[in-house]
Order: structure tokens, then sequence, then C-alpha cells
């Protein structure tokens, strides 16, 4: 089985629009859409949901307000300020834990003597299994606010693998977040190979290089597009050449097309919109990048 | 104009977030930054974006001091273990594995909750800082400029956010360019600004993005607005579905090549195309008279 991750280390250079068009050009393949907090792939592939489910990847206190003796201890314990008081200074002060500040560790829970407070697992998110016109799909919401976006990211691809094995499907299609932290570490472990996304500005080419080092630090193929490259022909040389000095395949570039857009304003993937100089790009690029996964 | 800010005393922070990445986070807040500063305000740009941190490119600082950024981790007294597994008991995070006697310290996992070296009946852990980034102190122009940047590999962002908010604090006015997205770094970023500024471009996408950032600063009971990029480029649903809600739009900036060029080169808008100055002054303007003791001043 094969895994493809879709990532770009700066946001908005087209990551979720390359893999939607992926999907449509790939015969057969199982989606999973590892951007949870703020996932957009669905928007073009409308899937038809399953399966939905609760996720929880930690726990979280509640005070018990008539157990609590409102001595303060877990106020003065807590490393993030998730304690807050309430009638500060009166005879009847009363606490309670701000649950968006609440990192989740325990510690109130565990020493508060009057044993007044709850430590139980949170919900903090949601994630489906659906049916799209390129095949199934497992994507997922992380709560208003909530953490543990790495945890979500992890069963997001465990459970788009199980399908991959259940249907006998051989190709994962991941359409990854932004940035290179916790849940960009966690779409892109153990993964066959990434594409970088990339686009021809400086944000681009600082952001692309801090990708290609994290690629390289866990040790997993990368190979990098630039996207919108006529905007600034020059800076599109200038990152190819740092991309191949640092050993890293570059494929097709992608023209700036505003087919893109319109494409998403219609739901569709931009190769499914018709004929357009973006579609023809990514056409080739995707050539090149099922070639590339075919040999791995 | 607003130049007096400087003697109320009030220090406010406005942080400019999306759900979506690549609306404009980073043109947005370096340009207000550079707004604020041209009308004389003392002015701090913190760059929160502390996993792909852009805002240097365009200010170009001069960075005065660079100094590590850590988070607390517990090291374990071999000598005065016993090995009982307490500590191991307690961590939420999997960061501490007891096996037989010796007890194994997994740091990238480690929250600095403390729980560990509380619950020790030996006293046999103590807490050392470790490195996973760095800060950077300097100056662009009459700007002051401070950003974070998370070590590649590293996984926890909020504790070098929390560093980069910590070393701007002094100054009356503060331009937070926050990460993309909805999850823990945003919330460490926004959660004691005094006013969210949500960008975002006229798409499907930017719109549903939009969505949910405005549901976070919903929940989190902050003052926010939103800035229309790119507004011409997909539909009007954006700006419909912010009137519909009520949402303020403080402005909106057109599709221009010119501004993707500038920006792709890393030049300020502001600098590079004259005409656009008006549209952060007054976006600024807005920004301000939004808090009256601001306003009073800023006759």
């Amino acid at each position: 089985m094969k895994e493809l991750v879709v990532i770009s280390g700066k946001g908005g250079t087209g990551k979720t629009s390359v893999t939607a068009a992926f999907a449509a050009l790939a015969s057969h393949c199982v989606l999973a859409d590892c951007d949870v907090d703020a996932a957009d792939l669905h928007l073009i592939l409308n899937p038809r949901v399953i399966c939905r489910r609760n996720f929880s990847g930690g726990k979280r206190a509640k005070i018990i307000q008539n157990e609590c003796t409102a001595c303060g201890l877990c106020q003065s314990i807590c490393r993030f300020d998730a304690i807050q008081i309430h009638n500060e200074g009166t005879d009847a002060p009363t606490f309670t834990v701000d649950p968006i500040a609440c990192e989740g560790c325990g510690v109130c829970a565990h020493f508060c003597p009057s044993k007044a407070i709850d430590f139980s697992l949170a919900i903090n998110g949601q994630w489906f299994t659906s049916d799209t016109r390129f095949g199934p799909m497992v994507h997922a919401k992380l709560g208003i606010a909530e953490e543990n976006s790495g945890k979500l990211v992890a069963l997001v691809r465990s459970e788009a693998k199980k399908i991959a094995e259940q249907r006998f499907i051989d190709f994962i299609l991941v359409d990854g977040p932004p940035g290179i932290g916790c849940p960009v570490i966690a779409s892109i472990s153990g993964a066959g190979l990434v594409l970088a996304v990339t686009e021809p500005t400086l944000s681009g080419l600082h952001d692309l290089n801090r990708i290609i080092k994290l690629a390289h630090h866990f040790q997993i193929p990368i190979m990098a597009c630039v996207n919108k490259w006529d905007i600034n022909e020059e800076l599109t040389l200038e990152i190819e050449k740092q991309a191949r000095s640092q050993d890293v395949r570059v494929c097709q570039r992608i023209r700036y097309d505003p087919a893109v857009t319109q494409a998403q304003l219609e739901t569709q993937s931009v190769v499914e919109f018709g004929n357009s100089p973006a579609a023809e790009d990514i056409k080739n690029l995707w050539h090149t990048v099922s070639e590339r996964m075919n040999e791995l | 104009m607003p130049n007096n800010l400087k003697h109320t005393g009030n220090k406010l922070k406005i942080a400019v977030a999306s759900g979506k990445g690549g609306t404009g986070k980073t043109t947005v807040s370096a340009n207000l930054a550079w707004a604020a500063s041209a009308i004389g305000l003392d002015v701090a740009y913190l760059d929160c974006d502390v996993e792909e941190p852009n805002g240097h490119i365009f200010l170009k600082p001069v960075i005065e001091q660079s100094r590590p950024a850590g988070h607390l981790i517990p090291k374990i007294d071999s000598d005065l273990c016993t090995g009982c597994g307490q500590c191991a008991k307690i961590c939420q995070f999997n960061a501490l594995l007891c096996l037989g006697q010796e007890v194994l310290v997994s740091p990238e996992l480690c929250h600095s909750c403390g729980g560990c070296i509380r619950v020790c009946p030996e006293k046999a852990i103590s807490e050392v800082s470790r490195e996973i980034g760095r800060l950077d102190i300097g100056h662009s122009g009459k700007i002051r400029f401070v950003q974070g940047v998370l070590n590649v590999g590293e996984v926890m962002s909020p504790p070098v956010i929390k560093a980069v908010k910590n070393e701007g604090a002094d100054t009356d006015l503060i331009i937070i360019d926050a990460p993309p997205g909805t999850s823990c770094p945003v919330i460490e970023t926004i959660r004691d600004c005094d006013k969210v500024i949500l960008v975002t471009d006229a798409t499907p996408f930017g719109l549903h993005d939009l969505t949910l950032a405005v549901e976070v600063v919903r929940v989190m009971n902050l003052p926010f607005a939103v800035v229309i990029n790119r507004c011409d480029i997909g539909n009007n649903q954006v700006l419909s579905w912010c009137q519909a809600e009520h949402i303020p739009v403080l402005a909106k900036i057109p599709d221009d090549r010119r501004i993707a060029e500038a920006y792709s080169r890393g030049e300020m808008i502001a600098r590079a195309l004259p005409e656009y100055q008006s549209t952060f002054t007054d976006l600024l303007n807005k920004i301000l008279a939004d808090f009256p003791d601001t306003e009073r001043h800023a006759s």
C-alpha cells in the first residue's frame, strides 16, 4: 500500500486544490483529510457521510461544586492558568476550570484534597468515513478551540489505512495541514512519499526549506512543485535550485490560473472543470508523482 | 491622528488570525504595524506563527538579540529514584516510562505540567529547560520586532508562542501575527488579545475556514472583525455571510497582481504600492476606534 501526503509549510499554496485534482486523476484511492482544524477537501469532494464518530484525545478537569471546599490548591498548582476564581474576596469564593485553557494534565484532580475534581475523557472532535465520487474518504472536524489535533490526524490516517486494506485499494492520498508542528509530523511520519506544494514567494521559499528539513529529519522521501510559478519566475528558479541542492526532486510547475478558483466555486477539482492551463500542468505533475510512487 | 496613545497607559493587543492559511495574515499585520508606526504610535510586531514565521521577510528587522526558547522537562536523579512509577502514572502525555528501576523521559512529549515533580515521593525529579526554538528580538525602523522560531522536528509550538508574547509586552500597541488553524497554537496566541482581526479570502475555502475561526473567537468571547483579502477573486458569499452574522468587515483588499508580485519579492505593500497605504491606515483607525480610551485621544 502506498501513501502520498501533500503538504506545503506555508498555508494557502494550493495543497487542497492539487489533492482534489489528484483524487480525480487517480483511478481509485482512499482519501484522508488531515488538515483537521481547517479541513476543506470535502468542499470539493462533497462526501456522503456513512459513519460519524466522536473523537476523544485526552481528558479534561471539571470541579464538582458541592464537593469543593474552595481551598484554592488547584489554582496554585495549575501551570496553565486554567482555574478561575469567582467571587474572590467574599466569604463564598468558587472555582471553575476554563475548558479552553485546560491542558488535560490532571494535576489538579490528582492533588485535590477533597477529591472534588472530575477528570474524565473529553470529546475533542468528530471523525467521518464517507464515500466520494473518487473513492472512500476519512475526514474529521476538531472541536472548536480543542486540543489533540496530532492524535486526530493519526486516527484519520490509521482509519484510511484500514479501509484501504478492507477494500483492497493500494493507494492513500492525504491532504496535509500547513506548518511544521504536531499535526504535520503526525501527517507525514511513516508515509511513503511527501509532495510539497509551494509558491514563488520569499515566504514560500523560506517555509519550503523548513518542510524539507522536517521530511529529511523523519527520513521521508520528498518531492516539490511550485504552484502559480509565473507570478515570479526568478523566484521559481531559485526555489527549484535550493530544493535540488537538498536532494529534493523538483516536479512539474503549475501556472497561475483563475480556473482553479472558478472550479472551486463549482465544487469541482480543476481537472474536472475542463481544459485549462492549471489542469494540464497538474495532469503532468500527477504523471511524474505516480511514476515515483510506483518506484517506491 | 491617534498619536497620543502612548499617554493613555493602555496597551492594546490586536491579533491577526485566520482559519485558512495563506489568506494574508502577515500582509495585514506587517502593514498594520507600518501604519501605526507611520502615525507615531509606539508599536510592536510579534510573529507568533512560530512554525513558519514570515514577518521578517517583509519588515526586514535588525535583530539585536537572539536567545533560546524552551520548555521545562523533568530530570530524574537516578540515585534517589526507587522506580515506584508514580511519575509515569500521573503523566497524561506518555512523556515518562518506568521500566523496572529506571525512568525514561521522552522530552518532546512533555507539556511541563509539573505533575511528576509534585507526585514523586523521593523528591528525585527536578526541572530543566530544554530548547525547542528561539526568540529573535530587534526593530524595523521604529517598530519593535519579536519573532519565535520553532526548531524543525519539534511538536509543540505553544511554549515558544508564550515566550514571544512575554517578550513583546511593553509597547502601547501590539500587533500579533497568529498561526493559521483553530487549535492550540492559535488559542495560545489570541487568548488574551483585545481584538482579533480575521483575514479571509473570498473563496469557498476561505468562507468555510472563516466560519470555523469565528466559532473559535465566539467561544473565547473575544471581540473580532473581518478583513476580506482578494475580495474579488471568487464570489460575494464571504461578504453576505458576514452581513448576515452582523460581523463588521473592516477592509477589503482587491486581487491585484501587483500585490501578489510585491509580496513574492518580500516587499511591504504600503511601501511598494503607496496607493494602498490608506487601506491599512483606515483599517488601523477603525480598529483603534473600537477602544473608547484610545478614541478619546484620537482626535
